[in-house]
């Protein structure tokens, strides 16, 4: 299966590859898998006090589409309030990288992987407001 | 061609089959169903033979292997384990799946192949521990949920196996 050149540029030159302290409370972090391949992603965001993403890595074992998903997703995600983060969809990110249907699975997990990094952000401010 | 893999090979659907007897009833079909059998009999025999030959080769390659049988008996069950927009899995085992991930990149990374060897006689610990488990699950307690994270963490832990062989393969040669 021939890759496009979104995905083989991303593949081969990963944009935001690495961690964030995951102590950080300003620090949320989504980890998925996927079981239909093995494919495991790990996503970090920072957000500042305004509720901007200042910053975001990721850490993702799988193959070239996912690696490219979530290259691609951390790219957009700067910049973004976490709730304009916890609406991008898994179609804009295939379309972009111009996914095949047996890739798609990929996208999800990218989507998802954001999902659960704003769901842990928002926990973590959850629990500042509280304490 | 309704005929269910099991029943193909005369097995009762669980999840612990005897794979002696899996292996030698599909040799036994791959050789009824053989083209050489058929070279002077009519086209509807001919296909008949070889729809059986395809079914038997897709339902062995199943049940061989265990996460695939596994998944195979759920979906029996009317349960997809292996939803492709199902992405959510235990932390702690994601937590895992990157600390081997990230064992084997160093590992890589220092050609240390006895590491390597460490972590997939860890793999195979953790598929025989996966193996029990849904052999208990699926037949002896019809736990389908159970099964299905048991299903899907094998196909991780399998995922993670062929990941270390094409590592340790690499620094081979």
């Amino acid at each position: 299966m021939a890759y496009s050149d979104k995905v083989l540029d991303h593949y081969e030159n990963p944009r935001n590859v690495g961690t964030l302290d995951k102590n950080d409370p300003n620090v949320g972090t989504g980890m998925v898998g996927a079981p239909a391949c093995g494919d495991v992603m790990k996503l970090m965001i920072k957000v500042n006090d305004s509720g901007i993403i200042e910053d975001a890595k990721f850490k993702t074992y799988g193959c070239g589409s996912a690696i490219a998903s979530s290259s691609l997703v951390t790219e957009w995600l700067k910049g973004k309030t976490i709730d304009e983060a916890y609406a991008i969809k898994n179609s804009a990110i295939a379309e972009e990288l111009a996914l095949p249907p047996v890739k798609i699975h990929c996208s999800v997990l990218a989507e998802d992987a954001i999902k659960a990094a704003v769901a842990d952000i928002k926990a973590k401010q959850l629990a500042k407001e509280t304490a | 061609m309704t005929q269910g893999y099991f029943e193909l090979f005369g097995l009762d659907s669980k999840f612990s089959i005897d794979l002696t007897t899996l292996e030698s009833n599909f040799r036994k079909i791959q050789s009824e169903s053989h083209p050489d059998r058929f070279v002077t009999a009519n086209d509807a025999e001919k296909l008949k033979s070889m729809q059986l030959a395809t079914l038997a080769n897709e339902a062995y390659q199943t049940l061989k292997k265990p996460a695939l049988r596994a998944e195979y008996l759920l979906k029996l069950q009317g349960i997809e384990a292996i939803s492709e927009t199902n992405t959510a899995m235990p932390m702690d085992f994601l937590m895992q799946q990157m600390e081997w991930r990230e064992a084997i990149d160093d590992a890589k990374n220092a050609n240390d192949i006895a590491s390597l060897d460490a972590l997939l006689a860890e793999m195979q610990q953790e598929g025989k521990v996966l193996n029990t488990a849904l052999a208990l699950f699926i037949d002896d307690h019809q736990d389908y949920e159970a099964a299905t994270e048991a299903t899907r963490k094998l196909i991780f832990i399998d995922k993670v196996s062929i990941d270390i062989n094409k590592v340790i393969e690499q620094i081979e040669n």
